[in-house]
């Protein structure tokens, strides 16, 4: 499979967007829809392909700026397909979700969700460290003019916060990166920002310690996790629907991902000095995001709120450092990408049909909705971690692992899963059930464009419950090189 | 001796030739358009040349300049940004002033102080260009407008810019005064105790009057007022070319003189450059104006680029300050050249002012798409975001930083890059939003020739963003070829 060919197609895809406004209105959301159905194709062929067995699904090394021994090194490993494939899927979910919702501007809109999906590929698959900042960073700017330009009342202050706060901690990572690499280029004498060279790097355990925090912090900001998720609730509820799907279901992954491949992966030593401190930040995110969550009037803050506490069993998972746990955690990363993808469809949808997210404003909304209401509560469930579905197996692991790591946390995080049960049940009474709101006329159901990608998450979430071996096959080479215990 | 020097200062000879024939064109037919192409023409070959002028192999003539290819960089720098500048000022003077010919004469002079500076070696011809470059600006600030704003621009321009050379030829005096030497070269000697305090107190006033010049921090206080006053293809020419050629000037006389050997100076030149960062970003967040957002960010740049300086002291080779120097200023100067471009473009037929209101910018991104493109792309690029060559001038700082162990100028960068994000930022968004309904002020169309030159150099900012091994490789070409 050719990664680079991928992301390029993206970014020529997001062009061709742009251009073809000018023949038609609807053009660009075919071209990208297209696009997506093609890049999950694509993706999906690579995995079927493979033989079993196969732990690697593509490599691509081209020179890129020789200078500095910077590479564009590409590899596809079974936690990175995973996600790309979820990227791509999301894609389609994201532009369905927008069909009817942007009224102006569309090509530049589809432009933006596809030069943001091919950052985020990038991020996936970028093995050269210089690369995988570059795409950090490619996948930031055209998320804020999504949040900018197609954003809800209050957009200037959530863009911009958005911005700073995943730029500032982004150039602590930089400067981590930079510093690694001087640190390797002393030891060894050779400049190189590639993945498996520095992993080998002798550090100082200071030094070691001081580094793997730059990247800790930038990956925990985008996460993100209790202290420094401010930024989401407002990002998220300011964003156009489609902005929401791709920032909780794949950006938040990407932080998972960084902490589980950089910061865990290029310095283990000093992360399993540091795991009691991940854990602690992990379990808090869970409470305080699901205590926050319940108290929120707003569907879609709620569901923000709901995201912080679902990125804490992440956390959790990885600083438990054990096998199970970590696959929790992966299993955790994928079932929050349909789940709450979902959700924030379901809430895009009420918010253009009603013109509102208070949830004051709706009430009984099952009898006008049926189908929207039935949905709603299969993925509010799902989110609440309910056996059989994909978060289940997710939440239920990592609490498995980190029991064995450390008990009181776990026992905190546990109590986050019952505060879950609370807002999840009060998002679906306030909303759905109750005496119909008399202010609500009658609007339209889902039709079969928002029924059909639904229930393709609802079977991705039902598959991930029921037969969650196919994730964690794909994931456990990787974790195994990270070098954890089993259990 | 050989006549190569001759070969060697061919560019400058033929820019001195053809200001000449500027004139007599100017005296035989008064036309802006003939005196545009011609100076246009003039600075064309003079660029072309330069690779012939460095065929002719590194030089040093009469002691007083040395050709090499580190200034000859800067010298195909400072013509470019001259190009740059007549193009996108062709149609703004043609609204305003009556007798544009002059101006371009200015441009010519201005350019060749410059470059006379990039090769200077000797404290004699360093101020020789830093006169012929400043008093060409003097006039060049308030040329086109009469009004309140370029006057008082000019005149303390004038005023600051003349404090701080005479502080800089008194310098220079206490330093022949210890050392009996105004070259460069013959500077790194030790002088004899007696007379090491006139000595270093005068490197100390040649610093600080090139600080003047750089408007660092606490120095700056000219800069927004002349940034602003000055009509916006002068405002960008003197944000790269006055400021590129110093810093030319000031690497190298660093590096011959060995001045920041000593530890006061460079803790003083640190502090200076802490200060810029920090104050310049922190000022430019106060602004609603995009010339003086563009002032402060300036300041902060400058501040940035110190780094590379101060590596010099830091490491004993000085081969990763040049790179790190030539890399950062080529990327200044195109992001900057782009954002006066658009800001030029947009003010060629506003009446009074330029436009640089920031609330003028509403709308851009749907009335402008290419302008606005491109402003976007250069301020993303001073902001220092991937894809676009600030990013890649930054990662060389910081590369260069990180082997000097320059660990608080680090800090510094990074959090004056952090303030910094949001008033770009504040640019671009202004820029995405739903047009202003009052008339809009860029109802009119824009000349073809200002849509080209900016918008190749917006895809210059991103083309090295992207891919910045070629201009890697010429600057390593030259400066391994043509060492100091």
């Amino acid at each position: 499979m050719n990664i680079l060919a991928l992301i390029m197609g993206l970014l020529a895809a997001g062009v061709v967007a742009a251009f073809s406004e000018r023949i038609h209105r609807n053009a660009p959301r075919w071209v990208s829809l297209i696009a997506f159905v093609v890049a999950l194709i694509y993706t999906s062929s690579a995995w079927l392909g493979a033989e079993s067995g196969t732990e690697e699904y593509a490599r691509q090394v081209l020179p890129w700026i020789p200078r500095f021994g910077i590479q564009v090194y590409l590899v596809l490993d079974g936690l990175s397909l995973m996600l790309v494939a979820l990227t791509a899927f999301l894609g389609i979910v994201a532009v369905v979700s927008s069909w009817s919702e942007i009224s102006e501007r569309h090509g530049f809109f589809q432009f933006n969700i596809l030069w943001v999906m091919a950052g985020v590929v990038g991020v996936f698959s970028a093995f050269d460290l210089f690369l995988f900042f570059f795409f950090w960073e490619v996948m930031l700017i055209p998320m804020y003019f999504l949040i900018a330009i197609w954003g809800h009342e209050n957009r200037a202050y959530a863009a911009t916060k958005f911005f700073l706060f995943t730029q500032i901690s982004g150039l602590l990572m930089l400067f981590a990166i930079l510093s690694l690499v001087y640190f390797n280029y002393q030891a060894t004498g050779v400049i190189t920002f590639n993945y498996f060279e520095l992993r080998n790097a002798s550090l100082d355990p200071d030094v070691a310690w001081w580094l793997m925090l730059g990247f800790f912090v930038a990956f925990i900001t985008k996460l993100p996790s209790v202290p420094v998720h401010t930024w989401l609730p407002d990002a998220h509820t300011q964003a156009p629907t489609a902005g929401s799907v791709i920032l909780a279901g794949i950006l938040l992954k990407t932080g998972g991902y960084g902490v589980i491949r950089f910061a865990v992966g290029l310095f283990p030593e000093a992360s399993q000095d540091f795991a009691t401190v991940g854990m602690l930040l992990g379990a808090l995110s869970i409470v305080y995001g699901g205590y926050m969550a319940y108290s929120q009037s707003d569907f879609k803050r709620l569901v923000a709120y709901s995201s912080v506490a679902h990125m804490g069993f992440i956390l959790l998972g990885v600083y438990a450092f054990n096998e199970i746990a970590m696959q929790g955690a992966v299993v955790t990363m994928i079932a929050h990408g349909f789940s709450t993808a979902a959700l924030f469809m379901m809430a895009g949808a009420l918010q253009q049909r009603l013109h509102s997210r208070e949830m004051s404003k709706m009430g009984g909304l099952w009898v006008r909705a049926p189908r929207m209401g039935a949905m709603t509560l299969f993925f509010v469930v799902a989110s609440v971690g309910m056996p059989g579905l994909g978060n289940f197996v997710g939440e239920f692991l990592a609490l498995l692992g980190a029991f064995q790591a450390h008990v009181p946390l776990t026992i905190a995080a546990a109590i986050g899963i019952v505060v879950a049960a609370v807002y999840g049940l009060s998002l679906m009474q306030r909303a759905f059930q109750g005496v119909p709101n008399p202010d609500v006329g009658e609007f339209e159901d889902f039709g079969a464009r928002e029924m059909t990608v639904m229930i393709l998450m609802m079977i991705g979430l039902v598959w991930l419950g029921v037969y969650p071996q196919l994730v964690l096959d794909l994931s456990a080479p990787v974790i195994t090189s990270l070098g954890v215990a089993g259990l | 001796m050989s006549h190569a020097w001759v070969n060697s200062v061919m560019p400058h000879l033929v820019l001195t030739a053809g200001l000449m024939v500027l004139l007599l064109v100017v005296a035989f037919r008064r036309s802006h358009a003939l005196a545009m192409t011609s100076t246009f023409l003039i600075l064309v070959v003079a660029g072309a040349l330069i690779p012939h002028s460095l065929a002719a192999g590194s030089e040093e003539a009469f002691g007083l300049i040395r050709v090499d290819g580190y200034g000859q960089f800067f010298s195909g720098l400072f013509l470019l940004a001259a190009i740059v500048t007549v193009l996108i000022s062709f149609r703004y003077l043609d609204q305003r002033a009556s007798s544009c010919e002059e101006f371009y004469m200015l441009i010519l002079t201005a350019t060749l102080g410059a470059m006379v500076m990039a090769v200077a070696s000797h404290f004699a011809t360093l101020i020789l260009g830093l006169e012929i470059l400043s008093i060409s600006l003097y006039a060049m600030i308030c040329y086109p407008q009469e009004g309140r704003l370029p006057l008082e621009a000019a005149t303390k321009y004038l005023v600051l810019s003349g404090v701080a050379s005479t502080t800089m030829l008194f310098g220079m005096a206490l330093i022949y005064a210890a050392s009996g030497s105004l070259s460069f070269s013959a500077l790194g000697q030790p002088v004899d105790n007696q007379s090491e305090n006139y000595y270093w107190l005068g490197q100390g006033m040649l610093i600080v009057g090139l600080a003047f010049k750089l408007s660092l921090v606490p120095f700056h206080m000219w800069t927004p007022d002349v940034y602003q006053g000055a009509p916006a293809p002068v405002t960008g020419f003197i944000a790269t070319v006055s400021k590129g050629a110093v810093f030319a000037a000031l690497l190298r006389y660093a590096v011959m003189s060995d001045v920041l050997s000593n530890a006061s100076i460079a803790l003083g030149i640190s502090i200076i450059a802490v200060g810029s960062m920090i104050v310049g970003n922190l000022l430019a967040l106060l602004e609603k104006n995009i010339k003086r957002i563009l002032a402060f960010s300036s300041i902060a740049h400058v501040g940035y680029l110190l780094i590379a300086l101060l590596v010099v002291a830091a490491l004993d080779d000085p081969e990763i300050a040049r790179e790190t120097m030539m890399v950062y200023l080529a990327g200044y100067f195109l992001m900057t050249l782009a954002a006066f471009g658009v800001i030029s473009a947009l003010s060629i037929s506003a009446s009074d002012q330029d436009t640089e209101q920031l609330a003028d910018y509403r709308g851009l991104f749907w009335s402008h798409p290419v302008l606005a493109a491109v402003l976007t792309s250069a301020v993303l690029s001073l902001a220092g975001i991937p894809l676009t060559m600030g990013f890649i001038a930054k990662f060389y700082l910081f590369a260069a930083g990180v082997q000097g162990a320059l660990w608080v100028l680090l800090w510094a960068l990074v959090i004056g890059s952090a303030i910094g994000i949001y008033y770009y930022l504040r640019i671009v968004f202004t820029m995405t939003q739903s047009e202003s309904t009052d008339g809009s002020v860029r109802a009119n169309a824009i000349p073809v020739e200002t849509i080209v030159t900016v918008g190749v150099l917006g895809a210059a900012v991103i083309l090295f963003g992207v891919y910045p091994t070629p201009l890697i490789e010429l600057v390593r070409g030259l400066i391994g070829a043509f060492g100091a």
